[in-house]
């Protein structure tokens, strides 16, 4: 069989891959230093500013929280930041930085939003840059790229501490989480990153419209605005929300193949950064890099089927039907290679079209996302959510070595399996429970543009998508409609908090617990034997799961291919 | 105890049978919920097949049906089975308990079941003790059978360690005063025949975790069946009900969900014909996770008695003269160490000799701490360095007394234990004693290592010798001149590092350490309150048993883990057999999902319900038995279990299904 896959396609896949695993130490001896309270080289310039803003907000840092008080202090800011947005986007009309006189947003768009910027998915239902004014964009969704990215790392770091103290109440203090992430880490690194965009030709301006005369001599608006500190934010905090609805595709967000491939980087980088401040915090880095590896495997393999799918589209007598909506600058291994790593990492930034890939070429974002976005991840729900899949793992094997199950030194009990389960299983209770609502409402039903299992897939992916906290769209959904604005929004708060809260839950239980120092008897978690463990649970348990609704979708919408019935 | 039987002989079989349809009543079922989920499907179905909606053949429906009710009957089956098992063996002890009458003081007769704590009995001999005490006047001999199947008689006697007697056991000799020290019907034997029948069942930690993580995954795979109408009906069709129940039974993890308490109560069995009773379950999987092992030396390490392998004569003594000494000091030593020195004196042509007609014997005292013999021309004297010493204050200073603490201390460096030798005063030098080491300790020991367990010697020893034995048994630390205080610190010790620990032991003063050790084994032999305070108590008293105890904790958790890991592999068949079976007429091209190439889609979803099912009593002789455990590291372990259980979990369904869909098809039943 002839396929259009390339020896260039499979070592960008593979280069980039390793490139990620080289990045976990250095990021991850960074984030170490935030999660120890410890300082970094960037104390001297900006310890004042962060003195400065416990003075001014009445935290004292070194007062730790038990986890329900961290996960309250946590909850209450997320809701004011909610109301914050909602407001900012319902009067967007009286704001100021409006230039185009733009209108407010509706209640169930403005929820939406709000929502989808909070919970650091970025699901955007309207085209950024006709709807939203600059003020919107910097103001009311700007602040929760970091904030939002902030928080999925302070959860991470709360659960870290559960693993690694013994007979503690406590697992850390949010404000100060909060605060050194944004200060020390996504703040310096979006600059620089910002900075090396727009040297790269991405718009940065206060400006809003640029008119130019075509040769043919008509007129075109060109839109532009604070386009690449919006880029450097929404890939390394896996936001994903672009600034124009064609995302990472539009070449102003991202003009070159360096650019294009800096994104795909920049999106794993912290994730990736984090199992390695994992291993650190649990006193083994080894624990890390088996996560980390158990992570690529499960992406290598991902990006590997959407590419072999992709390229192999060209040999169906589609008369170029996959080519549409198709990234052209970068090429097919890159398209799929993006598309691999946004779904993988709940960033939902696009290059292409995922409504236009091959159905298997679609299927691996969606399976990806209903994992729970655990490959790389998002920032912080990345590694949390893998942590709930371990303990599941070390749950069913561990068992099988003689003893009680531990990890990294803690006992896994009653109550670690209570919240996992809780945690796991709201992700198909919140994809397929809206999924069947919608497809069976006729207000959901208005939605997919295309019929048929295509049209199913559309569906599935909206809710994935939101559930998973990943923000990207299959496309032809129109979902700006209150009954998805409403359901999406739902789904997008019960994705986020409702796994955050038993894993907070988890680390406070596993923080009061004793340490149970490693034997030779003890359950092995590093290794080969161990990283194979977790990708088979991962598939089995977070995957399977999901198959009834995929072998509807676009697997039905595979085989229709290939037996040339068409819908 | 009683013999053991095979596994699924008919007198087993029947009345678990019986008790299998008796479990079915849903008071009984909901404790296991995944049973209960699958038993409410059922009823479902059947109601549904009653009214008339099925939308499926008749005959399909009922073998659906019918097979549904087999998976939860399966399920009842291996639990009675496994109770059954356990309530042959009660039988016996209740055969010991009934009709037992009690002696007073005052020579009335009432039954034992009258009884309170704090009253005292007579129990002569032939008697039976009417229950659990301590012997507070007189010694008996006891014979226990009734209890640990061991016939030879034991000694119980007032005060000491061995006082304790149990309700049930008779006395072959003598007769003894007893206190009563148990409350009625809480004795040892009720104890005992509850925790057999398995009545006073409780779940242990690690199972309530486990059946949560089941609950969890029923929900889950709940969530994920339920919407698939929703996603049918977009698709322009629908899912008959028997269809999706069948998604759903083959889905959620019936098969552990079905054995896991029987997994339990066989653990518990395997442990009682082991005549080891185990006070809750949660000591047993305590077992399984043990770090630290506290062995005594004696009778653990060493078989308990020393053994004469050297003379040491001190400088200018001849060899065969301290021979001579030692053989006519100990001829009259009937005890262990006392033979051994005539053997080696003997066996090595030192010296020979029969007892003087004159000779009186100097019996061991506590006081002089010395033994020997007098005859009309000398005095003989054996004993401890010291001791012989301290007998001879004008010999203690004398170099030959420096020469004979050196020597002692050559010896004891090498874990051996010196008996100086004096006549008339003289010194004459020392007979080394060596412990001996039970053949196979070494092996075993290195063993536990690999399993990560750390095994701590504990011996009265001084350090020096403690060290020479400990070396040359290879454990890994020992406890030397150890007080029951330095063995309850050193457990404390351990599991403030999160360590757990056991330890055995049979005196009173074990009794704190045995509270305090995460698995306490005490010895049937012991006291009372040393029973009363470990969580296990050895039949046997046999303290090697340790070791045993904690495999067989092993194999518990093994058992679990490796059928719950096969459940949950099972599903991935399992989907592909149903999946296209169930969607391939909304979209025809689903049918290359079925890799299996089962004949029609009603033979693919009968196929992997039968499967399910059955999978269940062909696991109950696994259940029951336990996975093959071997003592090795987790990593190998898990390898090895891993490889059986998880990779054949992912393809024995595979085959089976495949299997059963060919009679399947071949008997045209769908």
């Amino acid at each position: 069989m002839t396929t259009g896959m390339t020896m260039s396609g499979w070592g960008l896949i593979l280069i980039f891959t390793a490139l990620v695993a080289l990045l976990a130490k250095p990021v991850g001896r960074w984030l170490f230093a935030l999660y120890e309270g410890r300082d970094t080289p960037l104390h001297r310039l900006l310890g004042p500013v962060e003195r400065g803003f416990y003075r001014a907000s009445g935290i004292d840092p070194a007062r730790e929280q038990g986890w329900l008080a961290y996960g309250l202090h946590m909850l209450a800011f997320q809701v004011v930041l909610t109301l914050f947005t909602y407001a900012i986007l319902r009067l967007q009309g009286v704001l100021p930085m409006n230039p185009r006189g733009l209108a407010g947003i509706g209640t169930d768009g403005a929820m939406n939003t709000a929502i989808a910027f909070v919970t650091n998915t970025n699901w955007q239902w309207y085209a950024g840059e006709s709807v939203l004014s600059n003020f919107s964009q910097m103001v009311g969704l700007t602040i929760h790229n970091f904030l939002s990215a902030a928080t999925g790392i302070a959860i991470a770091f709360a659960l870290f501490r559960g693993f690694a103290r013994h007979e503690a109440r406590t697992v850390g203090n949010f404000w100060a989480d909060c605060t050194r992430v944004t200060l020390y880490l996504l703040l310096p690194l979006c600059v620089v990153y910002a900075l090396f965009l727009v040297a790269c030709g991405v718009p940065q301006t206060l400006a809003s419209l640029v008119e130019a005369h075509t040769l043919e001599g008509a007129k075109q608006v060109i839109v532009l605005g604070p386009v690449a500190s919006q880029e450097a934010i929404k890939m390394l905090g896996t936001n994903g929300g672009g600034f124009y609805n064609a995302n990472s595709a539009h070449p102003f967000e991202n003009p070159t193949a360096l650019t294009n491939f800096v994104q795909m980087l920049s999106i794993f980088a912290i994730g990736s950064g984090l199992t390695w401040c994992f291993g650190r915090a649990v006193g083994n880095t080894r624990q890390g890099w088996a996560i980390l590896c158990a992570m690529l495997i499960l992406f290598v393999a991902g990006a590997g089927i959407a590419y072999w799918q992709e390229a192999d589209g060209a040999t169906l007598a589609m008369a170029g039907g996959h080519m549409e909506g198709k990234e052209v600058r970068f090429g097919i291994a890159a398209s799929a290679l993006f598309s691999a790593v946004t779904t993988a990492a709940s960033c939902g930034a696009v290059n292409a079209m995922h409504d236009s890939f091959t159905a298997i070429g679609g299927l691996i974002p969606i399976f990806n996302m209903q994992l729970g976005e655990i490959v790389i991840g998002g920032v912080g729900s990345g590694i949390y959510g893998f942590l709930l899949f371990a303990l599941l793992a070390v749950f069913v094997a561990g068992l099988m070595v003689g003893r009680t199950p531990e990890y990294v030194g803690k006992k896994i009990e009653a109550r670690e399996v209570k919240l996992a389960v809780l945690a796991i299983a709201v992700l198909p209770l919140s994809i397929l429970g809206f999924t069947a609502l919608a497809a069976v409402l006729p207000a959901g039903l208005a939605g997919p543009l295309n019929k048929g299992p295509h049209g199913f897939s559309e569906i599935l992916y909206a809710f994935s998508s939101a559930t998973a906290n990943n923000g990207s769209a299959f496309a032809g959904l129109s979902a700006g409609t209150p009954f998805y604005n409403g359901l999406l929004g739902v789904a997008m708060w019960v994705g986020r908090f409702f796994v955050i809260i038993p894993v907070l839950a988890i680390a406070g239980s596993l923080a009061a617990k004793r340490h149970t120092p490693a034997t030779a008897g003890s359950f092995p978690t590093t290794g080969a034997l161990w990283v194979g463990l977790l990708i088979g649970v991962i598939l089995i348990l977070g995957g399977l799961t999901f198959l009834p609704s995929l072998a509807l979708g676009p697997i039905a919408d595979q085989v229709s291919v290939l037996a040339h019935t068409g819908f | 105890m009683s013999t053991p039987q095979s596994m699924f002989a008919p007198e087993l079989v029947l009345p678990a049978m019986r008790d299998a349809l008796r479990k079915l009543a849903p008071r009984e079922l909901i404790g296991n919920p995944v049973l209960f989920t699958t038993a409410v499907v059922a009823t479902l179905l059947t109601v549904l097949l009653v009214i008339g909606d099925g939308g499926l053949s008749l005959g399909f429906q009922l073998q659906l049906i019918a097979w549904l009710w087999l998976t939860v009957l399966f399920g009842t089956f291996a639990e009675a089975l496994a109770e059954g098992r356990g309530r042959a063996q009660a039988a016996s002890l209740r055969a010991a308990k009934s009709d037992l009458v009690a002696r007073l003081p005052d020579g009335r007769m009432i039954p034992a079941s009258q009884l309170q704590r704090g009253d005292e009995v007579i129990v002569e001999t032939g008697d039976l003790i009417p229950a659990d005490g301590e012997v507070i006047e007189g010694v008996a001999s006891v014979n226990e059978a009734a209890i640990t199947g061991e016939s030879a008689p034991v000694i119980r006697e007032a005060g000491g360690d061995r006082s304790a007697v149990t309700a049930g056991t008779r006395v072959i000799s003598d007769h003894i005063r007893v206190r009563v020290t148990q409350e009625p019907g809480q004795g040892f034997l009720d104890r005992m025949i509850a925790l057999v029948e398995g009545a006073q069942r409780q779940k242990t930690p690690n199972e309530i975790a486990l059946t949560i993580l089941l609950v969890g995954l029923t929900i889950i795979f709940l969530i994920a069946v339920s919407t698939i109408p929703a996603f049918a009906h977009y698709a322009g069709g629908g899912v008959p009900v028997a269809v999706l129940a069948a998604l759903l039974i083959t889905l959620i993890p019936t098969t552990i969900a079905a054995l896991l308490s029987a997994i339990g109560i066989a653990g518990m069995d395997r442990l009682v014909r082991f005549n080891v009773l185990a006070k809750s379950g949660r000591a047993v999987e305590a077992a399984g996770d043990i770090d630290v092992l506290l062995l005594d030396k004696t009778g653990t390490i060493t078989v308990g008695d020393r053994a004469a392998c050297e003379f040491r004569p001190l400088t200018g003594v001849p060899m065969e003269r301290l021979a001579q000494a030692a053989l006519l000091a100990s001829l009259a030593d009937e005890t262990p160490e006392g033979r051994s020195i005539v053997v080696l004196a003997r066996a090595a042509n030192l010296a020979q000799g029969a007892l003087p007609e004159d000779a009186q014997i100097i019996p061991f005292t506590a006081q002089t701490r010395l033994s020997g013999i007098r005859t009309a021309q000398s005095l003989i004297q054996k004993g401890a360095v010291d001791s012989l010493l301290r007998a001879h204050p004008d010999a203690a200073q004398s170099p030959a007394a420096a020469d004979m603490r050196r020597i002692a201390d050559d010896i004891a460096r090498l874990g051996q234990t010196p008996l100086g030798v004096a006549e008339n005063g003289r010194l004459l030098g020392v007979v080394a004693l060596k412990d001996i080491i039970k053949s196979g300790v070494r092996d075993r020991f290195a063993q536990l290592r690999q399993m990560g367990i750390r095994t701590v010697m504990i011996t009265g020893d001084n350090p020096l010798t403690a060290a020479a034995i400990a070396a040359e048994a290879g454990v890994d630390d020992f406890l030397a001149e150890a007080t029951p205080e330095d063995k309850l610190a050193l457990i404390r010790h351990e599991q403030q590092g999160g360590r757990l620990v056991a330890m055995c032991g049979d005196g009173t003063n074990d009794a704190p350490a045995l509270a305090q050790a995460d698995v306490g084994v005490a010895m049937n032999t012991g006291t009372q309150a040393a029973r009363e305070a470990g969580n296990m108590v050895d039949l046997d008293s046999d303290p090697t048993k340790l070791i045993e105890i904690v495999g067989l904790g092993k194999q518990l958790l093994m058992t679990r883990g490796a059928l719950t890991t096969f459940s949950v592999a099972n599903d991935v068949a399992k989907y592909f057999a149903i999946i296209p079976a169930m969607f391939v007429v909304l979209y025809p091209g689903l049918g290359a999902l079925n890799v299996m190439g089962l004949a029609s889609p009603q033979s693919a979803i009968l196929s992997a319900i039968i499967f399910n099912a059955l999978i269940i009593p062909a696991l109950v002789p696994l259940a029951l038995r336990g996975v093959t455990y071997r003592p090795m590291g987790a990593g190998p372990m898990l390898a090895r279990n891993l490889a059986i259980y998880g990779l054949g979990g992912l393809i024995a369904p595979f085959v089976g299904i495949k299997a059963i869909d060919l009679a399947v098809a071949a008997l045209n039943l769908a």
